[in-house]
């Protein structure tokens, strides 16, 4: 009897649950509402299976329950039930697969004037190549990639010169046009996905695969990695602005293309001594940093990560929050710089210093550090050193007071909170994982022995 | 392999006598299939408890010290690895495979006893290395429990060097042990049949262990090609699956290599590999159902029919699981047909386990309670198959938590409602003793009901596009505040479930010690595992003469008979033959 | 057919063959055990070899894979090599089936020069096996400088073990024969290990014919495979 009402309540919860659950599909921005509509048709069919065979189980198990008086009866089979039921069955199945299989059509072909944008995705980061002007984009190889070429660019081909490389998370496509994603990996599976454009494709090392979509709301959404690709997978992560043309077309124009990027200069060390004046102030003459005033060691400290910082301070993307203090007096002083050629003459300028090794001020246990590293270790380097491909500056040497409150603003969001703030967002995942003032401490002692 | 099976010899003197050659170095099957069994058992209660971490930090994520995104991987990947390989499969065929198959043909031992016994050696050996590699710097592998490449062996993985050398042997040390005992199944089921015990004859649950078996044979060469390739890229940077990559911005001198190849290797053999759980489960359930309905089972033959078509179907429908891998897109067309198509067998399946029960004389024991808790469970994740086996469909849904609540109600939930159904069942057989009733009816309350609450709710996470594999959500744009508690809630409902097991444990160690005696026959079975000589059977199991088989296993309620059930070994009456029923 | 026969049975229904009185049953029939279970043995290595092949051929599409066939500077272009270990495998086939035939007709001496002969084939091809592989090191083809090497290397691995695995099994039978000089009860033992040569000298062949292709043959198989 317990077993009767228990089934009848888990089929009357379910239906509950279903009707009631305010967790379901995220309201769609593209063209595949027929997905939604299949996922319908599923639903219902599945539905009134489920209901039918379990109301049947429970009404069985109450009404033939056990009875000395009784015999159950003989019946080795009976063809005629057992053959409507096969049809039956095969009839709700045709009814499922026949919308799927159609729906599906469309996916593998992608409509004629649907443009090309390629997504590139490594460990854990996301970029974008978009055709340029020609309408074509240029040749690539993996074999090609390095610092200065993020993308494998051919230099021979002529195609590429005008791609425009978009190094950065987001991306952005204009409404209501078709546009057919090319997706490429530099070293693992991945995939990307977007909730609102309900389709999703792995991204496969060695080859490129596809999906099509026409984005049909604007807005802007998250991308995710859907495909398991090592430790920092969960922070993988990227966004999707979709606009209006005109919105568009500016933000497109102040995108570099590959021509562009080869024709940067590199930052000219002499100027820069200069300019390092001011900052020496506070950073030191040897750029040692100086706990007194707040101010971090930047020797040691590679050029591309300094360059960020000082652009997120002028943009206000770090410096900004209001719990920043020591942030909000550093963004005042990157104003100072006038212009990206002044950026990369100071920042080629601290490149050329040393300094002594930085002092430890915390006391924690190495050996219980060494195991928190390893997740830290995947992007800034098993030694520390840091890894520009990843983004993830040099570790070792630097001042534990300094990655201390860092780790801190990270991991309260007072750090890395803004949208714009790409690696600074894996940084506020990475950090929660730090549970306490102990672990971080811990963690440090260790850095200070690399 | 010519020994003539130890079993099979005339006299009595040759039964073993020491405590090593009883219980260590046997080659009676069924304590070959305890031994299977416990050591199945105790791997999988790790597994359990790796689980239930994952769940303490999905629930609460920012709460917990011991467990970081590294450790996350980690138990993600052994959890999976371990629940199908060395739990499911070794416990459904090691196990219940070496323990029922003499007993329901009729014979004495497994035809080759010797390899039986070795079989398992060698399956313990895997399980060592497995374990070992808990161990080893850099700790076990944490690439997810399909070990797609390059991930599993490029830096930035956990466990890239040590862990995945070790699970890639310890996975071919398996197969060579599974290949042992599987052997002995087809064989024996094959040759060592008692007289008058003809194929249509065998319970249901020889013929789900027959077929998955022989998928199993088919299928594991597929998991052990791709295993050796996968080590030699890792160790002598050979190209099989890995192509030209930048690795954390190293070139690496890999090149033109097909990643996809392995997810094609890997998921040939992935995909029986679920019917090599599903199939010994349904057959299992079905002979669970049919004694204590007291009824036969409904449709005996189309039941067989199902289970071969299954089978057979189940090599081609693997690349249902790589939709959107990046293969060739038309091939989705044919992976899709052809899935849908399976769920027509397995339909049927579930209707004849009811309909068994329909104008049956249903006794609510624990094992019944199980059995028709496994027809609820099973349904609900066979119908949630068919939205990711439809192609278009698995678009939104796959690598959601959607996926992960489908395959632990379909391969997870369902197995192990069969699982205990069974070993409640054959308990009084194996140790002729029965079990604590109030306490088996309580574990079955709090498993039936806890793994619903932990996996119905972990479809609508799905729905809304959580991800799975993910070692904290942080924030998003589309996942709404709410969706922290849910998964609060799913975590303190597994925490609820996996502590119940205890309940399960307290009562097989009590009923060992203290159990009271069963009777003969407890449930009142016909088929020729309760007719042995003695309860639980000694080595041998059928005295000095083979029982002779007279009719099928499903005699319940014959009408004109004198009891409810008529044993297989029964011979014909009189009566019967004019009635020619 | 008697299987489809025998599934369509209605096993509730009274079987008249059985229902009568049938002569006590005695125990499994232990050879006939054993040669099913060689038969799945074949059919496991016959599954893992055939895999491998499908890999091979797929592999073969992508631009980096060269043959080691087809051109003049490849290792195979001169097969005079691998004819040579064809024979010595031949030889040792050969010689199980001799061995095979002595021991049905009860001739215990051409039975153990028949086995001999052909340990000793098989351990020659074994070695000349290995000596390949040190020859297409010292030509510069590594294990790891080219996807079609690699499968060489892998696939004779593969063959070399299955054989080496015959051998210890093999051993045993030999030491039947030392303890228990009986040839007729050597014959069935002898039969199981003969149908084992026979199938994995089969393999070679096919392995032989994949590894000496030209890129052409191999385009065409894997083309026929749907690759």
């Amino acid at each position: 009897m317990k077993l009767v009402i228990a089934l009848i309540l888990l089929i009357v919860g379910t239906l509950a649950f279903h009707f009631w659950s305010p967790w379901w599909f995220t309201p769609i921005a593209s063209n595949w509402g027929m997905i939604d509509t299949t996922v319908d048709i599923t639903l219902w069919i599945t539905g009134f299976v489920f209901v039918a065979v379990n109301a049947f189980l429970a009404y069985c198990v109450y009404r033939f329950r056990h009875s000395p008086d009784r015999r159950a009866d003989y019946e080795p089979e009976n063809k005629k039930l057992e053959t409507w039921l096969t049809v039956g069955t095969a009839v709700g199945v045709a009814a499922m697969l026949a919308p799927g299989l159609i729906v599906w059509a469309d996916f593998v072909n992608v409509p004629d004037d649907a443009t090309e944008v390629e997504v590139l995705g490594m460990q854990w980061q996301w970029q974008y190549r978009l055709p340029g002007a020609d309408g074509v984009l240029g040749e690539v190889d993996a074999r090609l990639i390095s610092q200065d070429n993020p993308f494998g660019m051919s230099k021979n081909d002529p195609a590429g010169q005008d791609d425009v490389l978009v190094n950065s998370n987001e991306l952005h496509l204009p409404l209501d046009r078709p546009v057919k994603l090319l997706l490429r990996s530099k070293d693992v599976l991945h995939n990307f996905t977007v909730p609102q454009f309900r389709v999703k494709m792995d991204l496969v090392p060695g080859m490129v695969t596809y999906a099509w979509l026409t984005p049909t709301r604007t807005g802007k959404f998250d991308v995710l990695c859907m495909e398991l690709c090592g430790i920092a997978h969960y922070a993988m992560r990227g966004y999707v602005v979709v606009e209006e043309q005109a919105d568009y077309d500016a933000w497109m124009a102040q995108q570099s293309t590959w021509a562009d990027m080869q024709a940067i200069p590199a930052g000219n060390a002499d100027v820069g001594k200069t300019t390092y004046l001011t900052c020496a102030a506070c950073h030191g003459q040897q750029g040692e940093g100086n706990p007194a005033m707040n101010a971090p060691r930047l020797a040691g400290l590679p050029g591309w990560y300094i360059a960020r910082q000082l652009k997120h301070y002028k943009q206000g993307i770090r410096g900004a929050h209001e719990d920043d203090e020591y942030g909000m007096q550093m963004a005042p002083m990157a104003n100072v710089l006038a212009n990206d050629t002044a950026i990369r003459d100071v920042t080629a300028y601290i490149e050329t210093l040393h300094a002594r090794p930085a002092t430890n001020t915390l006391n924690g246990d190495p050996a219980r550090g060494a195991g928190r590293y390893v997740s830290c270790g995947a992007c800034h380097g098993a030694n520390g050193e840091g890894n520009s491909a990843l983004q993830a500056p040099r570790l070792a040497g630097q001042d534990d007071w300094y990655m201390k409150r860092q780790l801190h603003n990270f991991r309260h969001g007072i750090r890395g909170a803004h949208k714009e703030d790409t690696y600074g967002h894996q940084m506020v995942l990475m950090a929660r994982s730090l549970k306490d003032e102990q672990a971080i401490n811990d963690l440090l002692a260790y850095l200070n022995t690399l | 392999m010519q020994h003539v099976a130890l079993a099979d010899r005339p006299d009595e003197l040759h039964d073993p006598q020491t405590f090593i050659t009883k219980y260590v170095w046997s080659q009676d099957h069924k304590v070959i299939a305890i031994q299977y069994g416990s050591t199945a058992i105790f791997v999988g209660l790790i597994a359990l408890v790796l689980s239930g971490l994952m769940r303490l930090q999905l629930g609460f994520p920012d709460t917990f010290d011991f467990i970081d995104p590294n450790s996350y991987l980690q138990f993600v990947t052994m959890h999976g690895m371990i629940m199908v390989i060395y739990l499911l499969t070794a416990l459904l065929l090691g196990g219940f495979g070496n323990y029922l198959i003499p007993l329901m043909c009729g014979a004495r031992d497994m035809v080759f006893p010797f390899m039986n016994m070795l079989s398992y050696w060698v399956y313990l050996l895997s399980v060592i290395i497995l374990l070992a590699s808990f161990f080893v710097p850099g700790g076990p592998t944490g690439a997810g429990w399909t070990l797609y490449p390059p991930q599993a062996i490029l830096d930035g993985t956990p466990g890239y060097d040590w862990g995945i050398i070790l699970m890639l042997v310890s996975l071919a040390v398996f197969i060579v042990a599974f290949t042992m005992g599987g052997l002995n199944y087809v064989t024996t089921v094959l040759q060592a049949r008692t007289h008058g015990m003809t194929l249509m004859r065998m319970p249901l649950s020889v013929w789900g262990i027959f077929v998955a078996t022989i998928l199993g044979i088919l299928a594991f060469p597929a998991l052990l090609v791709s295993a050796i390739m996968m080590l030699l890229d890792k160790t002598l940077h050979t190209s099989f699956f890995m192509p030209a990559v930048v690795s954390l911005g190293e070139n690496l001198s890999y090149e033109g290599g097909s990643p996809i190849l392995f997810q094609h290797l890997f998921w040939f053999f992935g995909h029986p590999e679920v019917y090599i759980v599903a199939l010994p489960a349904f057959g299992m359930v079905s002979d669970v159902l049919s004694v204590h309905a007291r009824k036969n089972i409904f449709g005996y033959r189309m039941m067989v029919w199902a289970i071969v078509i299954i089978g057979a179907l189940s090599f081609v429908v693997w690349a249902h699981h790589m939709y959107v891998s990046g293969m060739h897109p038309a091939f989705g067309f044919f992976f899709a047909t052809t899935t849908l198509i399976i769920a027509v067998p397995t339909a049927i399946k579930v209707y004849n386990w009811v309909l068994t029960l329909w104008r049956g004389n249903i006794h609510l024991t624990v094992p019944m309670l199980f059995a028709i808790g496994f027809i609820f469970t099973f349904t609900h994740g066979g119908l949630t198959g068919l939205f990711l086996g439809n192609v278009t469909i698995d678009l939104p849904l796959s690598d959601t938590y959607f996926v992960v609540a489908h395959f632990h109600m379909v391969m997870g939930v369902s197995p192990i409602m069969v699982l205990f159904a069974a070993i409640y069942h054959w308990f009084p057989l194996m140790t002729g003793k029965m079990f604590d009733e109030r306490l088996g009816k309580w574990h079955f309350w709090c498993t039936f009901l806890g793994t619903y609450a932990i996996y119905l709710p972990m479809h609508y996470l799905g729905f809304l596009g959580v991800p799975r594999r993910y070692f904290a959500m942080g924030t998003t744009d589309f996942i709404p505040e709410s969706a922290q508690s849910l998964n609060a809630g799913i975590t303190v409902a597994a925490l609820l479930v996996g502590l119940s097991q205890l309940i399960f444990l307290y009562n097989i160690f009590k009923t060992l010690r203290s159990g009271e005696k069963s009777p003969r026959n407890p449930w009142g079975a016909a088929s020729l595992e309760w007719q042995t000589a003695d309860v639980p059977p000694h080595h041998g199991n059928w005295g000095k003469e083979l029982p002779q088989v007279h009719r099928w296993a499903y005699d319940y309620s014959v009408p004109g008979a004198a009891e409810d059930f008529i044993p297989q070994n029964h011979p014909v009456t009189e009566d019967e033959q004019t009635e020619g029923h | 057919m008697k299987l489809f026969r025998s599934l369509r049975e209605k096993p509730w229904l009274q079987q008249p063959a059985i229902a009568g009185g049938a002569p006590a049953y005695a125990g499994p029939d232990t050879a006939g055990a054993a040669r099913i279970a060689l038969r799945f043995i074949l059919a496991v290595v016959g599954v893992i070899f055939f895999l491998f092949i499908i890999t091979f051929l797929s592999r073969s599409q992508y631009p980096d894979f060269e043959a080691l066939a087809g051109a003049p500077w490849q290792p195979f272009n001169d097969t005079t090599r691998l004819w040579f270990n064809t024979a010595l495998l031949a030889c040792a086939s050969l010689g199980m089936h001799f061995g095979l035939v002595s021991a049905r007709n009860g001739k215990i001496n051409g039975s153990i020069i028949g086995i001999s002969a052909a340990v000793l084939f098989t351990v020659l091809f074994l070695l000349a096996q290995f000596d390949l592989w040190l020859h297409l090191q010292s030509m510069g083809f590594y294990i790891n400088s080219n996807p079609a090497n690699s499968y060489f290397y892998l696939l004779t691995a593969v063959h070399g073990l299955h054989m080496m695995g015959g051998l210890i099994v093999l051993s045993n039978v030999v030491f039947r024969v030392w303890y228990d000089s009986e040839p007729e009860s050597l014959a069935s033992p002898l039969q199981l290990c003969t149908t084992y040569w026979h199938f994995l000298l089969g393999v070679w062949l096919v392995l032989f014919a994949l590894l000496s292709s030209s890129p052409e043959t191999i385009n065409t198989l894997a083309a026929m495979c749907g690759f």
